[in-house]
């Protein structure tokens, strides 16, 4: 087989050669039970104190603030359905952005449909209340404050970057506002730890080793000592995510975490140079294409363009046979009908849609290939479907 | 008119662009589509090549189409490379 060139790395980064060191490591030496008390025991346990208390100096909170759970779908599920139950009494609406992953917006939903008839009758406010964007994908403001600061709130939820495509929301305003309000913020930051630096401006955040070179299986759950929580679930010595994680697979994600730290202000200009390229070649070489997303408020690894009359699933079909895997958001590609609802907040074109998710070592030779085969690509996938001359 | 419903995305707004290719600026053009996509790219690719939107309304099911009725059909309205038009009543 020829060449492969992955540029789909989002929630799913090739493995860091630091996890895969530390994951063998801790399989020779944290193989047993942490929650035994033998010396083997003790051992595992050891270094998975470790492994959260380096996670938690990367995060910059307390190592009994951070909690291990096996995916960061898992993890925002648990944040916003115990976060909001602390706060029944207040009520049951909550707020979340147009954009939010899939995960944040089912787990409010869940909150909202499970509300007791009891407390409609109580008079106390559910439901989700969804904020929108704008065209670059960045919460509005306005509206934000004004929904935290509805009566009957639970809880808030916002990204801090979008991981379709790459804008970064104003977090610190918005983080404000709910504070102000008395909202604690649970913020998806499943696309952008790794990547930009976290300010401490949240209440309970997870993060996703996978998206940074981590192990998959293991993800990340920040939830801030002040956070009052009420899991309704059985009582577990991890309270969080009962039964606990493998111990080594999370010394290989807190082990790729530093690596990638201790990288990043190296790598950051190169990796955002590769994607003003893509940016600035796509829209120049290829016909009838939308770029999305903010142009310089954005992580540095991420770029997405939507083109006119191609069929999504078509174009990853076509770059995949010359070498490229690429993800898009295109309803064509979802196996639903529904194209991402990212794109369709942001009012950009969904169809057509390629998103680029640049792994760590990607370098301009494998960009500068994808960008001369894309034209002829997308030109291919349009005469398939019989769109010329349009 | 150009009735794309039934039809999966991009192919409503394929046929929506042939439809405007063959007409004369000002002219207007109406599309029935089904597929969700549509909703936010026939507005799309009216911004992208300087059409006008003038805006989308639910469908009624013509009387005289028998069965169980398909999904919800819509119509979106644009004015070929024009200014906007009047919203109709």
């Amino acid at each position: 087989m020829s060449a492969r060139t992955y540029l789909d790395a989002g929630g799913r980064a090739p493995l860091h050669p630091r996890a895969r060191q530390a994951f063998d490591a801790a399989t020779d030496e944290g193989w047993a039970d942490p929650r035994r008390l033998h010396a083997e025991g003790r051992r595992a346990r050891l270094l998975l104190d470790g492994a959260r208390e380096s996670l938690a100096g990367a995060l910059g909170c307390r190592t009994e603030e951070v909690h291990l759970s096996a995916h960061h779908t898992a993890s925002l599920h648990a944040a916003v359905l115990a976060i909001s139950r602390g706060r029944r009494r207040i009520g049951a609406r909550v707020v979340v952005s147009a954009v939010e992953r899939s995960a944040v917006l089912a787990a409010a939903r869940f909150v909202a449909d499970e509300t007791p008839a009891g407390r409609r009758t109580a008079g106390l406010p559910d439901g989700v209340d969804t904020v929108g964007v704008d065209r670059w994908g960045r919460v509005d403001l306005d509206r934000w404050q004004e929904a935290v600061s509805r009566r009957g709130v639970a809880l808030a939820a916002l990204q801090h970057a979008n991981g379709e495509v790459g804008t970064l929301q104003p977090l610190g305003e918005a983080y404000g506002h709910a504070r102000a309000a008395g909202v604690p913020l649970v913020v998806d930051a499943g696309a952008s730890v790794g990547h930009v630096p976290v300010q401490d401006t949240w209440d309970a955040l997870a993060a996703d080793p996978a998206d940074w070179g981590g192990p998959a299986g293991v993800a990340v759950l920040a939830v801030r000592s002040r956070v009052r929580a009420v899991r309704a679930w059985p009582e577990d010595e991890d309270p969080w995510f009962p039964g606990g994680v493998s111990v080594p697979a999370a010394l290989a994600a807190a082990a790729a975490l530093q690596a990638v730290l201790a990288d990043r202000e190296r790598a950051d200009p190169d990796r955002r140079a590769l994607v003003d390229l893509v940016r600035s070649s796509v829209a120049r070489t290829v016909p009838d294409v939308e770029v999305v997303g903010h142009a310089d408020d954005r992580l540095p690894h991420i770029v997405t363009f939507s083109c006119l009359y191609v069929d999504g699933e078509a174009l990853l079909t076509e770059l995949d046979r010359r070498g490229y895997a690429v993800g898009s958001g295109s309803a064509c590609t979802s196996g639903t009908l529904e194209p991402s609802h990212v794109l369709g907040a942001m009012g950009t074109l969904t169809h057509g849609n390629v998103r680029l998710v640049l792994p760590r070592g990607t370098v301009r030779d494998d960009v500068e290939r994808f960008l001369h085969d894309l034209p002829e690509a997308v030109a291919e996938v349009r005469r398939m479907i019989g769109a010329t001359g349009l | 008119m150009v009735d794309a419903r039934g039809l999966a995305c991009p192919l409503p707004v394929i046929r929506l662009a042939a439809a405007a290719r063959a007409a004369t600026p000002g002219t207007v053009v109406t599309v029935w589509w089904t597929d969700p996509a549509a909703r936010h790219d026939v507005p799309a690719w009216a911004r992208m090549r300087s059409h006008t939107l003038v805006g989308t309304c639910p469908l009624e099911q013509p009387a005289d189409r028998t069965g169980p009725s398909g999904p919800q059909a819509w119509a979106t309205t644009v004015v070929v490379e024009g200014p906007p038009a009047a919203p109709p009543d």
